[in-house]
């Protein structure tokens, strides 16, 4: 995978020293002559390979570093130690011939011109990324009929909703034909509707250009629509990398057993310590059991009741997630 | 074709043409002190008592106010300065960090474009107000020093700018620059020959005036106008003061190159 690689990152750093303001009028003072740092490991030492044309989601909770990752692939921050190549550059040399190659959007940031029309802001995108006219308005028009937005070209920025705005940023970073694109929880804020557009065209335009895309996002929906393969950091270091069924395989300590009786359904608070009931609707009863437990909690009911149907399923990927944030294991896994 | 810092020439009139309301009553507002400023200058003369400050007459010094003003309508940049802090603190300055654009010439030509409105506005109070006065102005002047005049507005310009740029620029070491901008707006106001004309000041105060680069933002130009200087002392100011752009052309740049590394590397 590594000669085929468009991003290489070899245990990539970045620390800040972050300055403690002490509290009230006396603190304030103190911190005029000491001041008090407190060392933040935003990033501490990420590598991982993204090959050409792949789509990779980049998964955390808020401060996980995924954004601080994604800064300095796109040259915006030096490591404090470690190596990354994008396309063979190293992004922080912000060398031209990198810049014209790859794009950063970022859902909190406005890229356009707020008092004027998306069309003037691309049409200087066109000269600043010196884009041949045909190529610019080609992909001007696939991108608009794309995202549902040719109508709104012509109107001032200032005017359009969150969403438009966010579909006309995205038309923005696609116009110069990037090879990469970093996205920044591309669709913070945005209704379903325009979430769900959004993403089609990030697959369309994968598809289509085998655009190499890394999106940060903490939505679950986002990432299931959309990545094959999921990085998931926390604390600064990733806990799994690799398919997005394998996180359950990795980290779904539970399954959801179904359970439909015929004939009397045990009461609710039958099942003791063997399982937890989220569901309770008889005759059907769903419990969340621990995964190594679930052959002797079924052998066991199989044995004393009758049952008209039975499932065993995963617990909805969400939850997995939420679970594996929360948790505070040091434990690194790579698949 | 005209190239990318053409087009953002073009677009930031664009944009600044949709505010030329607000645009018109503030520029015809900041005319209203000039009046005043002629006013003020009647009264210290007729409380003088005199014909002559050195060497001025009433009507010299509303000729050179007029000029002078002139030049600060070239040299002067409102919100250049804020605006590098806002950029800065909010982040806007990562795009020039991911797309092939130069800040400093990004916002040379806003300025461009930004002035360029201005004039379009001002161009007729300015006509009015230069043919109320005419009668204390000298006649128009020979072509040489037209040229000469007009060159050390164009330099004025681009002195200005950098300058402001550069103190604007200083947002990357700290947070707030307001103080800064404050000691520089005085300093500016007086050494530039903009509060009174450099002569008038004692010949200590001048000497200073004379090294500093500010005179060349009001006093220089306005003193080519008025015949102040001529021929070859004429033409060496105009080198002075192309060295002086050069000098903050330098100093931006390095602040830019310096801040920017900081900036990566202690995150915006």
């Amino acid at each position: 995978m590594a000669d085929q690689a468009i991003i290489t990152v070899r245990d990539l750093r970045r620390h800040f020293r972050v300055f403690q303001k002490r509290e009230g009028f006396l603190g304030a003072l103190q911190g005029l002559f000491r001041r008090q740092y407190r060392l933040v490991k935003a990033v501490d030492g990420v590598s991982f390979d993204i090959a050409e044309g792949e789509i990779v989601g980049f998964l955390g909770p808020n401060g996980a570093g995924k954004t601080t990752t994604l800064k300095m692939l796109s040259g915006l921050l030096y490591p404090t130690s470690g190596e990354a190549r994008v396309m063979g550059f190293v992004p922080w040399e912000r060398s031209n011939e990198f810049r014209r190659r790859f794009a950063l959007v970022m859902g909190q940031r406005n890229q356009l011109w707020w008092d004027l029309p998306a069309i003037e802001s691309f049409n200087l995108q066109k000269e600043i990324y010196a884009i041949p006219e045909r190529d610019f308005k080609r992909r001007l028009d696939d991108l608009t009929e794309l995202l549902g937005v040719a109508d709104l070209l012509h109107q001032p920025v200032r005017e359009l909703s969150l969403g438009e705005r966010m579909k006309m940023e995205l038309i923005g970073a696609f116009l110069h034909g990037p090879r990469v694109v970093l996205l920044d929880e591309p669709t913070i804020g945005l209704d379903v509707v325009a979430q769900a557009t959004i993403l089609d065209c990030l697959r369309e335009f994968n598809k289509q250009n085998c655009t190499t895309i890394l999106l940060t996002s903490h939505y679950m929906r986002d990432v299931e629509k959309l990545c094959d393969r999921i990085i998931v950091i926390n604390h600064g270091r990733i806990i799994y990398d690799g398919a997005l069924e394998g996180v359950i395989e990795r980290f779904g300590r539970f399954k959801i057993v179904r359970l439909q009786f015929r004939g009397t359904t045990p009461p609710r608070n039958a099942w003791g310590v063997r399982g937890e009931v989220v569901d309770y609707r008889p005759p059907v009863v769903c419990l969340r059991v621990e995964r190594d437990n679930v052959p002797a909690l079924l052998h066991e009911i199989l044995d004393q009741a009758e049952l008209d149907d039975i499932s065993v399923e995963d617990p909805p990927l969400e939850e997995v997630i939420g679970e594996v944030f929360t948790s505070t294991t040091e434990s690194v896994v790579t698949a | 074709m005209m190239g990318k810092y053409g087009t953002i020439l073009r677009t930031s009139i664009s944009e600044r043409l949709i505010y030329r309301t607000d645009f018109f009553v503030s520029t015809a507002l900041r005319f209203a002190p000039i009046i005043t400023t002629i006013l003020l200058w009647r009264a210290v003369f007729a409380g003088a008592g005199r014909a002559e400050l050195a060497s001025y007459t009433y009507h010299d010094i509303v000729a050179y106010y007029l000029f002078s003003t002139l030049g600060r309508a070239f040299s002067s940049m409102p919100g250049l300065a804020t605006g590098i802090t806002r950029d800065v603190r909010q982040g806007q300055i990562q795009r020039f960090l991911l797309q092939p654009v130069d800040y400093l010439t990004y916002l040379l030509m806003y300025r461009v474009a930004h002035k360029l409105v201005y004039y379009m506005v001002a161009f007729v109070p300015f006509v009015i107000l230069f043919s109320l006065c005419r009668s204390v102005l000298p006649g128009w002047p020979e072509p040489e020093r037209l040229i000469a005049g007009l060159l050390s507005l164009l330099l004025a310009f681009l002195l200005g700018f950098h300058i402001e740029a550069s103190l604007g620029l200083l947002s990357f070491w700290f947070l707030e620059i307001t103080g800064f901008l404050y000691i520089m707006m005085g300093v500016n106001y007086f050494f530039s020959g903009h509060m009174i004309p450099l002569d008038l000041l004692p010949s200590l105060v001048r000497q200073i005036a004379d090294v500093l680069p500010f005179r060349y933002l009001a006093y220089f130009p306005a003193a080519v106008f008025l015949g102040k200087v001529s021929g070859a002392e004429m033409w060496r100011g105009l080198l002075t003061q192309t060295l002086w752009v050069g000098v903050w052309v330098v100093c931006s740049r390095a602040l830019l190159a310096r801040g920017l590394r900081r900036y990566a590397a202690y995150g915006g």
